[in-house]
């Protein structure tokens, strides 16, 4: 009953008509950056933090969560009509949908991505609402160890599923958690990392970081291979609604989907593209004509559009309750809580409720502002696709740029930028994955926090860290995750050998 | 397979081991060590411990498969776009002001994409600029770095 309570004032709050107005901006943002091929929401979010703070703290998260719902929503509109998906989670829906454009059959491809995606974004954020209360009474009683562990465990989880090589996934990971150092120690107040130049001395800003790799970086990398002719957007044809028997093949995907998503998504076990991937394999698996699989079956654009946009909703149930971003946008909206000196977390329910299910309660605004969004609009997404790409990147780097001119335009910040930026670019080329070093950035000083702190309350011991049942199990699901892959790959080349 | 070594994983594992070799000079100087064991120098090392695995592990790749091998780079078109990031530091140090800086990445970017219309494209950086500057100005009330085109805008 709390919940339903909490969930009401909630609505109050977010019903609010400039609350309202912020949450229209953001979907509206979010969707039409999501389909725009070459960003996601999470550099969207990093671009407008800079330029929102001096604007009011509630409604800007709200604003950052209808980006982050959008971009889900949009990534599906250019993975079905470009075959190019904008970022990694809409990987499994440009397999089928645009083979179903292909066909003629887009309209309800696009239909049955944004229906999936409402009916998957509505239960999960109702799964959101009710398990978030409860986990946070179990968070309250985490100790420092337990948040270290549980850290320890989003590093291992996020490294090893961005990417094929957890080697290259650990090697992003440990790049951020370099920069992570640099600046001065809060608790000594001694400088680490900055050789003398002052503007190194509050640290690497994530922000900074964020912009660099995913959008100079990103310009840098399609410009590098600039001959390759860009996709053809596939015209829709025919009309955009579903028949009944597209609504018979979508509904069970749907909810397979959600099933899929939303738990993956709020274990601390990152990314959205293990879930889309296992709806995608079982829908395959289920579906009544497999034959169609390959050729444009429904299914395949059902289940992960669902499946993706559930674990999006996931995504934030450890980050509102333990403040453990587990995506490179979860990462960036923590940023976002910090910069209005928020910290997500057990102390964020008690202290500032209002803003919290106001938060919640404006995803279920989201959701419904999208489905009424994107469908009428489609003909102005495909018309942004249309975006000559010179450009569109030239627009991109100057959205990049500005963020950091607003507030820090020094020098040093803005070579930091493209230095970023550079690397970003030679990470894509050689296949790093550059979401963990996002995470490694954010994460690695709030891991550092908890276990000096852990130390400091046993004295040093560092068997804390192991007598406590709970952050001992997290640790040994760290070490599982990290072993495994090698163990496996071990495996199969053992078995390659045998062949 | 073959038994050459992988250039680009060599490099990769030796810029591992000076950074960690970075990390652990700068740790070695923090004069300020906490009572318990874990001061400000604790992570440095653990981080660096963590890069030298990772740079032998590189190392050790570069004899077996290497890296995954990247496909030819448009040299001019990197030029250009790099050129034009240089341009755009250089004009707001020398105060030349935030809507010359746009009209500078703007078009150099443009034509590393392939347009081959430079001046018509300083012309939509300059627009885009001066627009970007009063939105800030009027409504975030954020000022940009300035310059003479933005003094004759006031």
């Amino acid at each position: 009953m709390d919940t339903l309570l909490s969930l009401a004032n909630g609505f109050s709050v977010a019903l609010e008509p400039s609350k309202l107005l912020f949450c229209l901006i953001g979907v509206f943002l979010g969707t039409a950056v999501g389909v725009l091929p070459g960003i996601g929401p999470a550099l969207t979010v990093a671009l407008l933090l800079p330029v929102t703070f001096k604007l009011d703290p509630a409604g800007s998260l709200i604003m950052f969560a209808g980006i982050y719902y959008g971009g889900m929503y949009g990534g599906s509109t250019t993975a079905i009509l470009l075959n190019a998906p904008g970022e990694s989670a809409s990987l499994a829906t440009a397999l089928e949908g645009s083979k179903m454009a292909k066909a003629g059959r887009g309209g309800p491809a696009l239909a049955t991505a944004a229906i999936g995606s409402f009916v998957a974004g509505l239960i999960a954020t109702i799964g959101l609402a009710f398990l978030a209360p409860w986990l946070v009474e179990i968070a309250v009683k985490f100790g420092p160890w337990d948040y270290f562990a549980l850290m320890i465990v989003a590093f291992v989880t996020v490294s090893a599923t961005f990417g094929d090589s957890p080697l290259r996934g650990l090697t992003s990971l440990f790049l951020g958690m370099m920069l992570g150092l640099v600046g001065i120690d809060k608790l000594t107040g001694q400088a680490r990392l900055t050789f003398g130049v002052p503007e190194l001395l509050n640290g690497v800003e994530v922000t900074t970081l964020a912009v660099g790799l995913f959008a100079v970086g990103e310009a840098l990398y399609v410009a590098s291979k600039r001959w390759r002719e860009p996709e053809e957007i596939i015209p829709i044809k025919g009309s955009l609604w579903m028949t009944k028997e597209d609504w018979k093949r979508s509904w069970a995907p749907w909810l397979r989907g959600t099933a899929f998503g939303f738990p993956i998504g709020a274990l601390p076990a990152g990314g959205a593209e293990v879930p889309t991937f296992l709806s995608y394999s079982t829908e395959k698996k289920l579906c009544k004509y497999p034959e169609e699989f390959g050729k444009g079956a429904i299914e395949g654009v059902a289940g992960p559009e669902a499946a993706n946009n559930a674990s999006a909703a996931g995504t934030l149930v450890p980050l509102l309750t333990l403040g453990l971003p587990t995506s490179a946008t979860a990462a960036i909206m923590l940023a976002g809580f910090q910069q209005y000196g928020l910290n997500p977390g057990p102390l964020l329910f008690a202290e500032k409720p209002d803003l919290v299910w106001g938060l919640i309660a404006s995803l279920f605004i989201a959701n419904v502002m999208l489905v009424v969004l994107n469908l009428p609009l489609i003909g102005l997404w495909v018309r942004l696709l249309a975006i000559p790409q010179p450009w569109l990147y030239a627009g991109i780097l100057v959205f990049a740029t500005m963020g950091t001119l607003a507030v820090n335009p020094s020098p040093v910040e803005l070579g930091m930028l493209f230095g970023f930026g550079y690397l970003g670019y030679l990470m894509r080329r050689f296949d790093y994955p550059v979401a963990p070093m996002v995470v490694g950035l954010i994460l690695g000083p709030m891991a550092e926090a908890q276990l000096r702190r852990a130390l400091q309350i046993s004295l040093g011991d560092p068997m804390i860290l192991l007598e406590n049942p709970i952050s001992a199990t997290l640790l040994g699901i760290a070490f599982i995750a990290l072993v495994a892959p090698f163990v496996m790959s071990g495996l199969n080349k053992f078995k390659a050998a045998e062949d | 397979m073959s038994r050459t070594i992988d250039r680009p994983a060599l490099i990769v594992g030796f810029l591992l081991l000076a950074v960690a070799a970075i990390v652990a000079f700068d740790a070695s100087r923090q004069t300020i060590t906490s009572n318990y064991g874990v001061g400000p120098t604790a992570m440095p090392y653990v981080v660096c411990a963590g890069m030298v695995l990772l740079g032998l592990a590189h190392l050790f790749v570069a004899f077996r498969d290497g890296l995954p091998k990247p496909e030819a780079a448009d040299g001019r078109a990197l030029l250009w776009i790099v050129g034009g990031l240089v341009g755009l530091i250089a004009c707001i140090a020398l105060g030349g002001g935030f809507i010359i800086a746009t009209a500078i990445l703007f078009s150099c970017t443009a034509r590393g994409f392939g347009r081959d219309a430079l001046l018509v494209d300083i012309a939509i950086g300059l627009v885009l600029g001066t627009a970007i500057y009063l939105l800030f100005l009027k409504l975030l009330t954020l000022s940009l770095p300035t310059g003479p085109l933005e003094a004759l805008l006031s």
